[in-house]
């Protein structure tokens, strides 16, 4: 339909300037603040493919928790908020620029001819599938050992991040 | 005994062992042993003997062989039997397709071998207990005796050229031993190597010859050969060029012209071994080889067309120049070599004009009057001074009767005076060279005839007439001396009537003349007139000779001639250094040898070869060199090194890869998988 | 709306992430273009999610995003670090494996 085709064509706008932004800004927090943008864009994906719940998770601990650590590391490295842009970007921004287009152009040709003319059909089936229920049974039931690992996981991330950034 | 004819030359091997190894201890006795044999030898020889003329007699139909010689009766037969010799053959190695055997090959000229052997062998040794009593080496004498036997009987029933040639070596040996038996004195051991080295100088022809003639006919058999050689498929040229070989073995075993400068020289040994081996037996091996073997001669040297051959060519040379040479000696046994030389000359002269029985019968009596004359020599000189110079003889007759008549009897019949023994054979001789066309030769045997009449008279009146010049006090002879000398004077009186051709007696063509493979030679009947002329020269010569040196006890005719006159001085000289062969060959050709082929040969040694040599050790410490500068220093340790360094700044180049920056890293990753998935993509989709 | 669209998208923003995490010289930057390629990873999910009907894919974004957290957490103390020990935030400094 071709309201969604509208909003995506938008929200697609978006994030692509917002991830360049992020990319070439000379300004750290600016950079940050274009990172918000990208995070948001997604959860917008997600809410207009239905996925109500990713969304949310997104925007709570991408936006809520994610961001806010970045801001504080920016704080604490005292990284240069108003610098030259030269001094943000390496001596190997041309090549990266070289490999980032080769590695899009490659990844586009793959998607064009695997997935060409393939749509996605909006229905009742797939907005029930975003649902939180729907969601909370297929973690509970099918990867439950995933989801217990992570947690395990994040465990470990919370501890030795508290480790590492202990001074002494 | 003609199956078991191996036992003959087995008998005198088995005394020659004995004696070596037992003959120190049983002192004197040591010799009987050897004469035992020998004597055992000589009753199995005539045993072969008369088997083989019952043989002959059995196959040609006459009843009574044995009986017809002592009647007198010949049957004549005109078919030609083939009386085939009996052979016994053992062969003891085979390489591949061919066969070494030895063994025995038993006919007519074999048993007059064995007999004319042995008999003269046990001769000569009885003879020798009594001539070499108290000398330094008795035993080891009689060993050597023994073995020489041994070998000239193996060389006589050879059935295969091998064995002969192994014969002959061996009574080359024998004869090298015994004639330097006393080689404490320097001038017996240089006779003893002269002997030995001249035999050997033909012995390369006889070896070359023995090789031709395998290659041609295909066997070593003797059989064999003469069958080859009288066949209609045999091979003219190489026959030619084989006999040309043994010619040259013939030419140094039987002292002909020009190898005959060994002869004299070995009289340096003991007067019995001069007997036995350079009178009766070793020397005419040479003689026999060509009796054995005739068809290759008679093929090879076209005896058949008569003309002159280089086998009667020699022989003819050999007996003018053995006799001349006779003249000229003081030495009572250089006189008797001279005369072997010349007799052998005549052996092998009937031989090249055809008359094989001629040459046989020859060599049958002279063994007998030659070994009577020697012994009879070494009688007087063991008897009468001890010495052999005719200058210190004279006058023996009287003292030493029984010597001077058989010196006497073997002397005449070497001249050739009828009715003994000499006379038949020389006869037989040359009537045959004159009946088979050879005229030359016949004038050349007259000539020796005359030669020889001439200079027997010479050493007989030399030394049994005239007055005693001598030392000591001659004496006649012990009986073990006598002896042998009385039993070879009957002989050389009586063995020639064997071949009697007026009595009808032609036992030798008969009984000894080979019908098995044998070409056809002819036989000349007695011819009167010259049987007259020869006998008639040989009387003149007798006549003068006596004559010039019973006149020259008082008043020298042709002394002061060599004073007077430099032709007969020269001509003197001449023959005094004999012809001056032996200063050719030792100076000339040993000498030069020696000197200039020596130098050259060592100089070639020291320069070219020791320079080629030194050239390539320093070749080689060259290429060393350089290969180690160069290609190991440079080349190789240069590549390695280069590798080395390059792999060092490959290294170097690759380090900075590792720059530690891990955004360095993280470009080159997303590159890879960006290429990666292209490559993927590509393959996947394409 | 086709597919192709939100992979594309998804694309983009990956390889824009992948400019960033290799031309940045600030580690917090680095980790924020990161944060940026994950984010494209998720909505490559959930795009799929949405085409197959499977719920699977949604779940595996959640996943990802707990993890990108962690992530993040455990990135920043080691940036941090990193300043304390170079005094500079500056990533070209950290280059003591150099080979």
């Amino acid at each position: 339909m071709w309201e969604q085709q509208v909003a995506f064509s938008v929200l697609a706008l978006a994030i692509g300037s917002a991830a360049i932004g992020v990319v070439r800004s000379r300004n750290v927090v600016h950079a940050a603040l274009f990172l918000v943008v990208v995070l948001a864009g997604a959860a917008a994906i997600y809410i207009l493919l239905a996925a109500e719940f990713t969304a949310w998770v997104q925007v709570l601990i991408y936006i809520g928790a994610v961001v806010i650590l970045f801001l504080f590391g920016i704080m604490l490295t005292r990284a240069p908020m108003r610098g030259e842009g030269s001094r943000l970007d390496n001596d190997q921004r041309w090549a990266a620029v070289v490999v980032s287009l080769f590695v899009l152009g490659v990844l586009i040709a793959l998607l064009v001819d695997a997935f060409g003319g393939q749509d996605i059909h909006f229905s009742h089936t797939l907005v029930n599938l975003g649902r939180t229920g729907s969601v909370g049974r297929d973690i509970f039931r099918v990867y439950v050992v995933p989801f217990e690992v992570v947690s395990m996981l994040l465990l470990a991330a919370l501890v030795g991040a508290v480790v590492l950034a202990r001074k002494d | 005994m003609l199956q078991n004819a191996w036992l003959v030359p087995s008998l005198p091997a088995a005394a020659f062992l004995v004696i070596l190894l037992f003959g120190k201890r049983a002192g004197k006795s040591a010799a009987w042993w050897g004469i035992t044999a020998v004597a055992a030898s000589f009753v199995a020889s005539c045993v072969a003997a008369v088997q083989w003329v019952q043989r002959v007699d059995d196959a040609t139909g006459t009843s009574n062989g044995l009986a017809a010689f002592t009647k007198g009766v010949v049957t004549t037969n005109d078919v030609h039997h083939v009386v085939k010799p009996v052979t016994e053959s053992v062969t003891w190695w085979q390489n591949g397709a061919v066969k070494f055997g030895v063994g025995t090959y038993v006919d007519g000229l074999t048993v007059l071998m064995l007999v004319v052997v042995t008999l003269v062998s046990l001769l000569v040794q009885i003879y020798s207990v009594a001539y070499m009593r108290g000398d330094r080496r008795f035993t080891w004498y009689f060993a050597a005796l023994s073995l020489f036997t041994a070998s000239m009987l193996t060389l006589v029933v050879a059935e295969n050229t091998i064995q002969l040639l192994v014969g002959w070596e061996l009574v080359g040996l024998c004869s090298f031993m015994l004639i330097g038996h006393w080689w404490e004195e320097p001038e017996n051991s240089r006779a003893a190597i002269k002997a030995f080295l001249t035999t050997r100088t033909g012995d390369i022809g006889l070896m070359i010859g023995i090789i031709v003639l395998f290659f041609t006919v295909g066997s070593f058999g003797v059989g064999a050969t003469n069958l080859y050689a009288t066949g209609a498929g045999a091979h003219h040229d190489l026959l030619l060029a084989a006999a040309v070989c043994l010619m040259v073995g013939i030419i140094g075993k039987s002292g002909q012209f020009p190898l005959h400068t060994w002869l004299p020289d070995a009289m340096a040994g003991p007067t019995p071994v001069s007997a036995l081996i350079h009178a009766a037996t070793m020397v005419v091996a040479g003689v026999f080889l060509g009796a054995r073997l005739y068809p290759v001669f008679f093929n090879g040297f076209s005896i058949a067309s008569g003309g002159v051959n280089f086998m009667a060519l020699i022989g003819g040379v050999t007996i003018v120049i053995g006799a001349v040479l006779a003249f000229v000696q003081h030495d009572i046994k250089k006189v008797l070599a001279y005369s072997t030389i010349s007799q052998l000359g005549y052996m092998v002269m009937a031989l090249g004009v055809g008359a094989w029985s001629a040459a046989v019968f020859h060599l049958f009596t002279h063994a007998f009057f030659k070994a009577l004359l020697f012994l009879g020599a070494g009688s007087v000189s063991h008897s009468a001074g001890h010495t052999f110079d005719m200058r210190e003889m004279g006058g023996l007759r009287k003292r030493m009767p029984i010597t001077f008549w058989t010196f006497l009897i073997g002397s005449a019949a070497l001249a050739g005076i009828f009715p003994l023994a000499g006379f038949w054979s020389k006869d037989e001789i040359l009537v045959n060279a004159g009946a088979n066309g050879f005229d030359a030769f016949l004038i050349v045997g007259l000539i020796g005839a005359f030669l020889t009449a001439a200079y027997m008279t010479r050493a007989v009146w030399l030394t049994f007439f005239g007055e005693f010049r001598g030392h000591g006090h001659p004496h006649e002879s012990e009986r073990l001396i006598t002896g042998p000398l009385v039993v070879l004077g009957a002989l050389s009186v009586g063995a020639g009537v064997i071949n009697a051709a007026p009595l009808g007696l032609e036992k030798i063509k008969d009984w000894i003349e080979p019908t098995f493979a044998f070409p056809v030679v002819g036989h000349a009947a007695f011819d009167y007139p010259k049987a007259v002329l020869s006998v008639g020269i040989a009387v003149v010569a007798i006549g003068v000779a006596a004559y010039y040196w019973y006149r020259n006890a008082e008043r020298p005719l042709l002394s002061g001639l060599t004073q007077r006159s430099p032709l007969a001085r020269a001509g003197y000289r001449f023959l005094v250094n004999k012809y001056y062969l032996d200063d050719l060959y030792e100076k000339v050709i040993v000498g030069g040898i020696q000197g200039a082929v020596a130098r050259a040969t060592y100089w070639f040694d020291q320069h070219v070869i020791d320079g080629v040599v030194n050239g390539l050790g320093r070749g080689t410490t060259q290429l060393a060199h350089y290969t180690y500068d160069i290609v190991d220093q440079r080349l190789v340790d240069g590549a390695v090194n280069e590798l080395a360094h390059e792999a060092d700044q490959a290294g170097a180049e690759l380090r900075r890869v590792q720059s530690g920056r891990v955004q360095r890293y993280a470009l080159l990753l997303f590159g890879g998988v960006g290429i990666l998935s292209l490559a993927l993509f590509l393959t996947n989709t394409i | 709306m086709e597919l192709n669209e939100l992979l594309i998208l998804s694309a983009f923003l990956f390889c824009t992430g992948i400019y960033g995490v290799l031309a940045r010289r600030n580690g917090v930057l680095v980790l924020m273009s990161v944060e940026l390629m994950l984010n494209a990873v998720n909505i490559n999910l959930v795009a799929f999610s949405a085409f197959t009907k499977n719920v699977s894919g949604q779940v595996f974004a959640l996943f990802v995003i707990t993890i990108a957290a962690a992530e993040v957490g455990v990135g920043l103390a080691i940036v941090l670090l990193i300043y304390r020990n170079l005094h500079s935030p500056d990533l070209d400094e950290v280059d003591q494996l150099k080979g």
